[in-house]
């Protein structure tokens, strides 16, 4: 940015202390707030290499695949992998159509009128509402009220209302990538609002719309309070490797909750196992996020405006 | 055609919709554990923290004897199990402490039936400190002293303890979330009903106590004996002034003689029935009674 | 065509399905709630301005949250104290000091930070944090606030970067240009340009960290030590309000004071993040009107 800072240094026409002094101070900031930033990526980089290293011995694919055995001291988490991957697609399976076609709505059709400002507040405080309150209206709302009770159903529902904010707000994003020259160019060939929006804003945007959904995924596996009062349970017995095991009136152990009880119930545990299921659910949470942003990196790279 | 795509994604859309309202008839036909042997039953078993493991281990080990039951276990305390019953919302509640007669009054008005009490097994509460901890013993009192509201002990050399390889003073309180019927049991038995004094580190399950006090050398806690690991020391319990101290042993638990011994029992609302029945009596007898000694408890059979 | 209007009604449904859900939490979690404010046992003066919590005590029941609120307050702050220079810093950084690539890769460490579990920031709290704090820490038992409050700032660091990031952004490049053409260095366009400029941004971003902090569940259960007291020091042991439901919910018959009492606990903390947003919302919308 300064002029001095390019120039080579026999050309650099003035060396006052003042400028000097200006230059220290510029890349003494500049060290600290990249030592800020980098303070950041020290933890993640720890945490994630000590999980891993206290996990070792236990890390495997027969892990994943196995039941927990010998009072879960022993053995595998397969009853909780498969009971976070139903909960994690139920869940989505709900928010994602009732979110995007509300974003499609706040994005496309709505006008700025006192309605639609509301409806802006209100996807926000939804947003940021303790995932402990979502536990109380899940088990109040689902569980008795509508009669659910403890299952896998009132679980991915509570789920399913907590993912839906973040998907509505990156479904608007998306969708307002979009130019708005080419709703324009398909309105002066006489296209319908929804006509334009099926046949050009939404598959020009969808690629936004599955990322955003996908970051999601991370949510929807790692949150315990919600299920915990709702429909996960401490032991559920289902065969090794069975996909199909759950049904939706059925509770269901999951990985999220599973960490927790092993972590603070289950005494004798092998010393890796509680690292194991950690390093299992973080992992499974940060490679799907992390194929999600490179999806949409190598997206916008092909974007052409 | 763009008018026929409008058509063609409306009605995918109605559709959609329409499966989101029959999902909740989408489920599997719900199975009562009313019938008995043989037929596929799901016996839902919610309740004490003290009692989850060796539920679990029955759980596990009954899947071998009867393949077509399934057992879903949930922790959280004797009182969650105890208020799932009285909600009718479980099939066999376990608790480490006595269902209290209003809250059997409250199942009786909620759903018309009694609870009904089965004795699976006895367990010693013990108290633990760290092992590099010098005391081998203590009195009810000074346990009340301790964790009691009104106590005045709050520092280990109140009771003349210096704990080696640390300056600090303040005796580090453990104890149990008010939905464990651990925590009410040490409420009735040490406290003599009385509330505890704030400020104590309450924690989620047996085993939590157990590793919070080996890995804090200022501290004591109670929690089940089946959950002493090496780190911490079981301290002898003396009942009253002139009495001896008791370690807790299966033998000191059975005699009555360690003060701070209780039953392990489960409840059903009714005579239970069926395989629920099947299990009941499954779990007090030999094969399940071995699978309760092996995880630390006494069993009932040994009388 | 009546395949599209009928569409259009769905889509038009769906987005009124924001306000019905933010509706329903409040009515559903004020509705179980609202019964225990007639109960006689039960007074609001009480329930905020004791510390003694005794939900299930035999002789003597009281609902105090004193200290649960002077436990979310005192972690949340400790929280900020951590993570509002490191994140500000970091987004000031990211936005205006870095190359394109390095960029790019920053943003994406922060988003993959911001996934990581709530539970197992408890575990890691509990297991390896209290471990630290023990030995190196000088702490008397290793899960206290002090722990609670650095789960917390790595938790609430994504956000303040991520959004602060987009408030410096949003300063239009014309400030950028006139500090330039007036022979400013990186770091005074920085702190007398757009700070200034972008503060509004910036304090939503703070805010909104704040919101995640107070809503925050699983992670301090396991790494405060649940503990009912006023902390006189960070390395006390405290109780949030969250961590309080979160234990205790299960245990509570349906329909009892207790469990109420807890759902009032709801409303508060419902209150409390919709205060915060609200004024988030209020001071972005600040942002767009210059």
């Amino acid at each position: 940015m300064l002029a001095n800072e390019y120039a080579p240094d026999d050309m650099r026409f003035t060396q006052t202390p003042f400028g000097r002094r200006r230059e220290l101070t510029e890349r003494i900031a500049k060290s600290i707030f990249f030592l800020m930033a980098v303070a950041m990526i020290i933890p993640l980089v720890a945490i994630v290499g000590y999980l891993v290293l206290r996990a070792w011995p236990s890390l495997s694919l027969e892990f994943v695949l196995d039941v927990p055995r010998k009072g879960m001291t022993q053995g595998g988490i397969w009853p909780a992998f498969v009971g976070t991957v139903y909960l994690v697609v139920i869940s989505l399976a709900v928010s994602a159509p009732i979110g995007v076609m509300a974003a499609v709505y706040l994005n496309e059709y709505a006008k700025d009128n006192w309605l639609n400002r509301t409806i802006n507040l209100a996807v926000i405080n939804l947003a940021g509402v303790p995932s402990i309150v979502h536990a109380l209206f899940g088990l109040g709302a689902f569980v008795y009220a509508a009669r659910f009770g403890y299952s896998i159903l009132s679980a991915s529902l509570t789920l399913a209302i907590m993912t839906l904010p973040v998907i509505i707000a990156s479904t608007r994003e998306a969708l307002a990538s979009v130019p708005m020259s080419f709703r324009e160019a398909c309105w002066n060939v006489g296209a319908t609002r929804w006509q334009t929006i099926r046949a050009i804003v939404l598959p020009n945007s969808i690629s936004g719309i599955l990322t955003g959904v996908i970051l999601q995924v991370s949510r929807a596996a790692g949150e315990t309070a919600p299920i915990m009062f709702t429909g996960a349970v401490f032991f559920k017995a289902i065969e090794r490797g069975n996909l199909f095991a759950y049904s939706l009136n059925e509770q269901c152990m999951a990985l999220s909750m599973h960490l927790y009880t092993l972590t603070t119930q289950v005494p004798n545990v092998e010393d890796s196992i509680p690292y194991a299921t950690a390093v299992v659910l973080l992992g499974s949470v940060l490679v799907v996020n992390a194929t999600a942003i490179a999806f949409r990196v190598w997206l916008r790279a092909r974007k052409k405006w | 055609m763009i008018v026929s795509r409008a058509h063609f994604v409306g009605k995918v859309a109605l559709v959609w919709l329409l499966c989101l309202c029959l999902l909740p008839g989408c489920r599997k036909p719900v199975d009562g554990p009313a019938k008995g042997s043989g037929s596929p039953a799901t016996i839902q078993n919610k309740g004490s923290d003290t009692m989850v493991n060796v539920a679990q281990a029955w759980a596990e080990a009954y899947r071998s004897v009867h393949p077509e039951v399934n057992v879903e276990v949930s922790g959280g305390g004797s009182g969650v199990g105890i208020a799932a019953l009285l909600k009718g919302s479980v099939d066999i509640a376990n608790a480490s402490r006595n269902i209290k007669p209003q809250e059997a009054a409250q199942a009786h008005a909620n759903t018309g039936k009694e609870p009904v009490e089965f004795i699976v097994g006895f367990d010693a509460l013990a108290v633990f400190v760290h092992k590099d901890n010098p005391l081998e013993e203590i009195s009810i009192t000074q346990l009340a002293g301790i964790y009691g509201e009104r106590g005045t002990i709050t520092r280990w050399s109140d009771i003349g303890v210096k704990i080696p390889n640390t300056r600090h003073e303040k005796i580090i309180r453990i104890s149990r979330q008010s939905s464990s019927g651990t925590y009410e049991f040490f409420r009735e038995k040490v406290l003599n009903k009385k509330d505890f004094k704030l400020g104590s580190l309450d924690m989620n399950g047996s085993k939590e106590v157990v590793e919070l006090v080996s890995s804090t050398p200022t501290s004591i806690g109670y929690s089940g004996m089946g959950y002493a690991s090496p780190g911490v020391k079981m301290l002898k319990i003396q009942k009253e002034p002139g009495k001896p101290a008791v370690p807790p042993t299966s033998q000191t638990t059975l005699s009555k003689e360690y003060p701070i011994a209780r039953s392990l029992q489960v409840y059903t609302l009714g005579q239970p029935v069926g395989a629920v029945k099947e299990y009941i009596d499954w779990m007090m007898g030999p094969d399940g009674q071995r699978v309760l000694e092996e995880s630390g408890y006494v069993p009932v059979l040994s009388k | 065509m009546v395949g599209e209007s009928v569409l259009e009604w769905i889509i038009r449904l769906s987005g009124i399905s924001a306000i019905i859900f933010v509706l329903a939490i409040f009515v559903f979690v004020f509705r179980e709630a609202a019964p225990v404010l007639s109960n006689k046992e039960f007074s609001l003066v009480e329930f905020f301005t004791s510390i003694a919590w005794y939900p299930t005590s035999e002789e003597n029941v009281r609902y105090g949250t004193l200290a649960l609120i002077a436990g979310t307050f005192s972690v949340t702050a400790l929280a900020m104290a951590l993570a509002v220079p490191f994140g500000l810093g970091a987004a000031i950084y990211v936005s205006e000091f870095c190359g394109p690539k390095t960029r790019e890769t920053l943003k994406i460490v922060i988003e993959l930070l911001a996934a990581v579990p709530s539970v197992v920031w408890g575990f890691i709290g509990l297991t390896v944090m209290s471990r630290l704090l023990v030995n190196y820490g000088n702490a008397p038992v290793g899960v206290n606030m002090l722990n609670g409050g650095i789960i917390l700032a790595l938790m609430a660091v994504p956000i303040i970067v991520s959004i602060g990031e987009d408030a410096l952004k949003a300063v239009p490049d014309s400030f950028r240009e006139a500090g330039i053409a007036l022979g400013a260095s990186r770091w005074q366009l920085v702190y007398r340009v757009l700070l200034p400029a972008a503060r509004n941004g910036l304090l939503a971003a703070v805010l909104l960290g704040i919101g995640r902090a107070v809503g925050e569940t699983m992670a301090v259960l396991m790494a405060t030590g649940h503990a009912v007291q006023i902390p006189h020091g960070i390395l006390d042991p405290i109780r949030t309000l969250t961590a309080n439901v979160a234990a205790e919910l299960g245990e509570a018959p349906a329909g009892s004071a207790h469990y109420r009492v807890l759902f009032m606990t709801g409303v508060l903390l419902f209150t409390i993040t919709f205060v915060v947003n609200l004024t988030a919302d209020f001071v972005i919308r600040g942002v767009k009107r210059k």
